[in-house]
Formats: C-alpha cells, sequence, structure tokens
C-alpha cells in the first residue's frame, strides 16, 4: 500500500516527458507570435553580438602581441640582447 | 587557410544574414509556434560547442602525451570556442524555454548537465590564465575530462526523463525543417572553422612572443 502510494507520488512529480518529435503546422496564432518574437530576435541578435564581439577581441589581443613584439625586437636591437622582462598577459 | 579566412569570413556572414529567410520559410512547429524557430540557431550552437571540445581535448590528448605545441595552440582555441558556442546555446535555450516550458530554466539533466560541461571549459580558461607555470598540463587533462562528459551530455535526454526533447527530433524532422537546420548547421560550422583559424593563428602568435622573451632572458 504505502509502496504504491510512493510510486504514486514519484509518478505525479515527475516533470513531463520531452517531445519525441516535431509535428509540422502551416500557420500560428497571431497572438502567439507576437508574444515569441522578442524573445526570437533576442536569440538572434544574441548570436550575432557574440560571434562579433569575439571576433573583435580576437583581433584586439592579435593587435597587442604584433604591437609587444615589434617593441621587444626595437629594444633587443637598440641595446644588444639585454634581457627583455615580460608583461603580465 | 590564411588566403581562405577572409572569404569564408564573408560567406558565413552572408549565410548568417540570409538564415532568417531560410528559417522562415520552414513550417512552424504544431505546438510551439514561432518560439520554436530559436530550435535553427540553438542546436547549431551546441554542434558547434561539440565540434570545438572535439577539437580541444583532442589536441589536449595530443599536447600530454607528446608534447605538441601546436596541439597546445589548438586545444586553448577550441576551449575557447566551447566556451563562446556553449554560450549562445545557454542563452538561446532559456530563451525557448520561457515561451515553450513558462520557465526560464529547468534543473533537469540535461540543462544541468550542459551546464556543467560548459563550466569545466571555463574552468580550463582559468587555470590556464591564473594556474602558473605548468599549467597547460593540469589544463589539458581538465580538458580531456570535459570532453569525456560531451556523450552524456548528447544522451541525457534519452537516459533520463527531462523535460527537454529527445535526440530523436532532429532525425524525424519534415524536409523543410530538415533543410533549414542543416542550413543553419553549415553556418555555425564553418563559423566555428573561421574562428578556430584566428584564434589559433593568435595563440601561435602569442607563442612566438614567449619564445622570444625567453630568447632576451638567455
Amino acid at each position: 500500500m504505502i509502496a504504491n502510494l510512493a510510486f504514486l507520488i514519484a509518478l505525479v512529480l515527475q516533470s513531463p516527458a520531452g517531445q519525441n518529435e516535431f509535428v509540422p503546422a502551416s500557420s500560428v496564432p497571431r497572438t502567439d507570435q507576437l508574444q515569441a518574437a522578442p524573445l526570437l530576435i533576442a536569440a538572434y541578435a544574441f548570436v550575432w553580438i557574440a560571434a562579433c564581439f569575439y571576433l573583435w577581441t580576437i583581433w584586439r589581443r592579435l593587435r597587442k602581441v604584433e604591437d609587444e613584439m615589434q617593441a621587444l625586437e626595437r629594444r633587443t636591437g637598440a641595446s644588444g640582447s639585454s634581457g627583455a622582462s615580460r608583461p603580465a598577459r | 587557410m590564411k588566403k581562405l579566412f577572409v572569404p569564408l569570413l564573408i560567406v558565413v556572414a552572408a549565410m548568417f544574414a540570409f538564415a532568417p529567410i531560410v528559417i522562415a520559410n520552414a513550417r512552424y512547429e504544431s505546438t510551439m509556434g514561432l518560439i520554436q524557430k530559436i530550435f535553427y540557431f540553438h542546436v547549431p550552437s551546441w554542434l558547434a560547442m561539440y565540434s570545438a571540445i572535439g577539437v580541444c581535448g583532442l589536441a589536449s590528448l595530443i599536447y600530454l602525451f607528446q608534447g605538441s605545441r601546436t596541439a597546445d595552440c589548438y586545444a586553448v582555441a577550441g576551449a575557447e570556442l566551447a566556451i563562446l558556442f556553449g554560450l549562445m546555446g545557454l542563452v538561446t535555450g532559456p530563451l525557448w524555454a520561457r515561451k515553450a516550458w513558462g520557465v526560464w530554466w529547468q534543473w533537469d539533466a540535461r540543462l544541468t548537465s550542459a551546464l556543467l560541461m560548459w563550466l569545466i571549459f571555463v574552468a580550463y580558461m582559468l587555470v590556464r590564465k591564473y594556474g602558473g607555470p605548468g599549467s597547460e598540463k593540469l589544463a589539458a587533462a581538465t580538458a580531456i575530462f570535459g570532453t569525456a562528459t560531451g556523450p552524456f551530455v548528447y544522451k541525457s535526454v534519452d537516459i533520463w526523463r527531462t523535460v527537454h526533447p529527445t535526440t530523436n527530433v532532429v532525425p524525424t524532422l519534415p524536409r523543410d525543417m530538415a533543410l533549414a537546420l542543416l542550413y543553419c548547421m553549415i553556418a555555425f560550422f564553418l563559423l566555428f572553422l573561421v574562428l578556430l583559424t584566428v584564434r589559433v593563428g593568435l595563440a601561435q602568435r602569442q607563442m612566438a612572443l614567449d619564445d622570444l622573451y625567453l630568447a632576451g632572458e638567455d
């Protein structure tokens, strides 16, 4: 009896099962479209912004490394191999 | 690959710009409606994340056992891209869930394990940045561990009962939905390749700079 009750409680508390397949539909209610649109646009915008931002950070880091390399070459060229100290990156 | 970088970047940008048209041409899903269209960016972002962790794990394995510095460059690039594409998945997912499930987040097996996998790669980057000398090897071990969790995260929706759609959804997609998904998957994979190329280039330049400093110290 208790085991059956526990089983029933566990069954009720379980989260609903995930979808097994997507069923296509030709149209969607207009109210639904209005609610979903900002979330959809936000998702697409985030992907664009994240990709562009990452590309920009790579470009910035690459430029910093190139500048550092040129400065180091200039320094070692001017004063022989004087032992340049490494800045934190 | 460097010669291909700019044309590939233009192709990727054009594909992403055209993606909303391709996605709009695919039919709506009957129960979720318009919000299901996030699927076409959400799934490919995880595909790119899995590609990134694959590169990172394999490169870390090579670095750990052969000491190849080029492999280390690929590993760090892979880890950073895993964080980027994982973040895309972790942001687009809750935006979809808010409308489809009524909540932003659900602590179920798929979502929690995916978050933990992403955090392992964040840990990889933190170990490399703040771990001090020799941290590359510790980070490589972390990356192998993170990569090993990948299959479990993928199969979690089939093993445990979760609210997340199962892996059966993609193989059973109708033709129009499958084509839109394929298009977006190609776009994301090309983006992954472009970013991997530039990030590996950056890692190699940083390595060359370190060598210059070491030569100066000698």
